[in-house]
C-alpha cells in the first residue's frame, strides 16, 4: 500500500457485454484511506463497474489504476495475483463457504496474496484479532460459517475482507440484507477497521440514509454512462 | 490454508456424493484387480496341471490332441502303445521313471484311469504338489479303485463303496462291467486339476474287466468271473500314454527327438509345459475378452466419476465463485477440481485394493476348495500398481473436464455471485 498514489483512478474506460450492453466512465478517482459510497439503482451498471474495478473484466479501452499499478494492462494469474493483494469484498449476501469455519473463512484470502499473507502473520492471530474487534465470539471461531447467525455472518464476511489489510475495501450492498440498527453497527465497526488500517473503502449501495459515515458520496449516474441495444 | 485441506474440507462437505462416487471406483478397483487375479490365477492354475513330469509320451499325434487326453481326460487316442515299446523306453538309460496310463473306460460321466500305484508318488501339481489322500490309500487289492476328490462329492461315494466301470463312454446297453466291481480303496484331497475327476485302477483291472471282452462287447457265452482273472496272466498289451521323468533334464530334448523317432512304432513326446503354453494360446481369446471387459470397467467408473463432478458443479458454482473473488485464479479453481478428482480415485484405489485383499483372504480357501482356483495372497505386483497408478492418474486427469468447465463459469460469473 502506498500514500503517493490514488488508491482508485480510472481514466476513459469502456466497456461492452457482447454489444448488447456497454459501459463508458470518463475519470473516477478514490484517495488512500478514502471511504466513498457509490449511490445507484440496480441495473445501473454497478455490477459491470465492480468488475471492472476489481479487475475481473478488462475493459475494451482505458486504465484503471489500483495504487499505481494499471490493473486493465494485466492479464491471467498477474492480474489474479495483484487482485488478491489490493482488495477486500465485502458482498450483499456475505458469501460465506459455509462449510468452512468462521476462521477459515476469514483465512482464505491469504491462501491467495502473500503480500497480504506476510501483512496478517500470524495468520490465525490476525483473524482471531479481527473477528474479535468485529464482535465475534471466540467461541464462534471454529463454528462453520453456515451456522452463525446473518449478523455474525456479515462481520465474518466484513473481516474476510479486512484480514492483511488491502489497500481497497469494496464493498456491494453490504448492509441490505440486515435491519437499520445491524446495519449501522456494522458500519460503524467497517469504519473502525478500515480506518486503522488506513484502506480506501468504496462502498455501491442504493440507500442513501447511510451516506452519513463516508467522506464522499457519488451517484453512478454521475460517472457512468451506460447504453443498451434496444431490443426489436 | 492449503489447496489441499481446502479440497479435502469441500469434499467432506458433500461427503455422501463423495463417498458413494469413492466406493464406485473402490468396486470397480476391486473388481478389475479380481478379474486381473483370477486371470492370472487360472492361467497358472491351468499352466500347473502337472509338473515334474519332463515328456508325456502316446501314439503319433498332434502335441495339444496328445495333453489334451492324457492330462484333461479330453478326447480319445487314435492309437495306442505297445507295452513292448513302454518297456523299452522305461529301460532307456535316460528315463527315471515312468507311469503308464491306460484310458477307454468310464463311470458315470468319469474317465477311469488304468496306472501303476507309482502315479500317486510321481504326478506332480502346481510346483511340486503331490498327491495325498483325503482318506484311504492306494489301490492294493485288483479290483481297488482310488477316485478324485469331485468323483468323491458328485456322486456321494466314501471308502468302501462298490462302483461299476462302464466300457467306453458308457452309454450302450449292457456295456457295464458289472461282473467285476470295483471297491473304493481311497480318496484323493482335491488338486485343482482333472485328477479330481479321474478314477484310478490298477492297469492289471483294466486287462481283467476286458478279458471276456472283444471289439467294445463282451463276448458271446463267455463270462469269466472275478475270482478267476485274479490267476490269470493281466499282462497289459496296450497303453494310451506314459509320464515319463529324466535323470538329467538336459537330456530332455535329445530324448524327445528319441522317442519321436522311434522306429519300432511311431510315437510322440511332448513337453508338457510347452504343449499347456500352446493350449493356453487357444484359449487366449477368451482371457484376452476378459481383460477387456475389466478395462471397460474402469472407464464406465471413470465416467460416472466425470458425471458426479459435473453433476455437482452447478451447486458448486457459487463456492467457486467466493474463491474467484478471494482472489482464486481460475487456473487454482480447476486445480481444486482435479484435486478432488485425484483425492476421490486415490481414495477408491486404495480402498479397492484393500477390498480385494479381504475378499482374497475370504474366497480363497473357498476358490481352491470348490473349482481348484488357487489364488497366491502376496503383495501386490509391479503391474497392479501401474494398473492403479493409471487409474488415479486417469481419474486426476477426468476432473480436468469439470475443471475445464468451472473456468470457463468462474470467468463468465466474475463478482455476480449466484446465491
Amino acid at each position: 500500500m502506498t500514500d503517493t498514489h490514488p488508491a482508485i483512478a480510472i481514466r476513459n474506460v469502456a466497456f461492452s457485454w457482447d454489444g448488447d450492453f456497454s459501459i463508458e466512465i470518463d475519470t473516477f478517482d478514490v484517495a488512500p484511506g478514502e471511504r466513498v459510497m457509490l449511490l445507484g439503482p440496480s441495473g445501473g451498471g454497478k455490477s459491470t463497474f465492480l468488475n471492472l474495478v476489481a479487475g475481473i473484466v478488462p475493459p475494451s479501452r482505458g486504465s484503471i489504476d489500483i495504487l499505481g499499478t494499471d490493473i486493465a494492462a494485466l492479464r491471467g494469474a498477474k492480474a489474479d495475483g495483484y487482485r488478491a493483494d489490493s482488495f477486500g469484498i465485502v458482498f450483499q449476501q456475505f458469501n460465506l463457504l459455509p462449510w468452512l469455519s468462521a476462521r477459515d473463512n476469514v483465512l482464505i484470502p491469504l491462501r491467495f496474496s502473500k503480500q497480504r499473507r506476510k501483512r496478517a502473520a500470524p495468520a490465525k492471530d490476525s483473524a482471531n484479532r479481527l473477528l474479535g474487534a468485529l464482535g465475534i465470539d471466540s467461541a464462534l471461531f471454529r463454528t462453520p460459517a453456515g451456522r452463525l447467525s446473518v449478523g455474525q455472518q456479515q462481520r465474518v464476511a466484513a473481516a474476510r475482507a479486512l484480514i492483511g489489510s488491502p489497500g481497497v475495501i469494496l464493498a456491494d450492498e453490504p448492509t441490505s440484507a440486515l435491519d437499520r440498527a445491524m446495519a449501522d453497527a456494522f458500519l460503524d465497526l467497517l469504519y473502525g477497521e478500515i480506518g486503522g488500517a488506513g484502506s480506501a473503502l468504496l462502498m455501491v449501495s442504493h440507500d442513501e440514509t447511510l451516506a452519513g459515515g463516508f467522506d464522499r458520496v457519488v451517484r453512478l449516474d454521475d460517472i457512468v454512462r451506460v447504453s443498451r441495444r434496444a431490443i426489436a | 490454508m492449503s489447496l489441499l485441506r481446502l479440497a479435502l474440507l469441500s469434499l467432506w462437505n458433500r461427503r455422501v456424493t463423495a463417498i458413494l462416487t469413492m466406493v464406485g471406483i473402490a468396486l470397480s478397483v476391486t473388481l478389475f484387480l479380481s478379474v486381473e487375479k483370477l486371470r492370472t490365477g487360472a492361467r497358472e492354475s491351468f499352466a500347473n496341471t502337472i509338473s515334474g513330469t519332463d515328456l508325456i509320451i502316446g501314439a503319433r499325434s498332434g502335441d495339444v490332441q496328445l495333453l489334451l487326453y492324457s492330462v484333461f481326460r479330453i478326447g480319445n487316442a487314435t492309437n495306442n502303445i505297445t507295452w513292448e515299446s513302454h518297456q523299452d523306453i522305461a529301460d532307456r538309460p535316460e528315463v527315471d521313471w515312468i507311469v503308464p496310463i491306460s484310458l477307454g473306460d468310464s463311470h458315470r460321466g468319469f474317465r477311469v484311469v488304468g496306472t501303476t500305484t507309482e502315479f500317486f508318488d510321481k504326478y506332480r501339481y502346481r510346483r511340486n504338489d503331490g498327491l495325498s489322500f483325503a482318506e484311504g490309500q492306494r489301490f492294493d487289492d485288483l479290483f481297488d479303485t482310488v477316485i478324485g476328490a469331485d468323483v468323491a462329492e458328485a456322486l456321494g461315494y466314501a471308502l468302501g463303496e462298490r462302483i461299476v466301470v462302464s466300457h467306453g463312454t458308457g452309454t450302450g446297453r449292457g456295456a457295464e462291467h458289472d461282473d467285476k466291481p470295483f471297491q473304493i480303496s481311497g480318496i484323493l484331497e482335491k488338486t485343482g486339476t482333472p485328477i479330481d475327476r479321474a478314477i484310478h485302477v490298477s492297469l492289471e483291472a483294466i486287462e481283467a474287466i476286458h478279458v471276456d471282452w472283444q471289439g467294445g462287447a463282451r463276448i458271446e457265452g463267455l463270462s469269466i468271473a472275478a475270482e478267476r482273472v485274479r490267476n490269470m496272466d493281466l499282462k497289459p498289451k496296450t497303453l494310451t500314454a506314459a509320464l515319463v521323468g529324466l535323470k538329467s533334464r538336459i537330456a530332455t530334448f535329445r530324448f524327445q527327438r528319441f522317442v519321436n523317432e522311434y522306429e519300432e512304432e511311431p510315437l510322440t513326446a511332448i513337453l508338457p509345459g510347452v504343449a499347456l503354453s500352446n493350449l493356453w494360446s487357444l484359449v487366449g481369446v477368451a482371457e484376452r475378452a476378459l481383460g477387456a471387459v475389466s478395462l471397460m470397467v474402469i472407464v464406465t467408473a471413470i465416467l460416472g466419476l466425470v458425471t458426479t463432478l459435473l453433476a455437482t458443479l452447478e451447486e458448486r458454482r457459487r463456492e467457486m465463485a467466493i474463491l474467484r473473488a478471494n482472489g482464486a485464479s481460475p487456473r487454482t479453481i480447476a486445480a481444486l477440481l482435479t484435486a478432488e478428482s485425484g483425492l476421490i480415485t486415490l481414495a477408491g484405489a486404495i480402498l479397492g485394493l484393500a477390498l480385494l485383499y479381504g475378499l482374497l483372504f475370504v474366497l480363497q480357501p473357498l476358490l481352491d476348495s470348490q473349482f481348484g482356483l488357487y489364488l497366491k495372497i502376496e503383495p501386490p505386483t509391479v503391474r497392479d500398481l501401474t494398473t492403479l497408478a493409471l487409474i488415479v492418474l486417469a481419474g486426476t486427469f477426468a476432473g480436468l473436464i469439470p475443471a475445464w468447465r468451472a473456468y470457463r463459469s468462474s470467468l463468465a460469473d466474475g463478482m455476480s455471485i449466484r446465491s
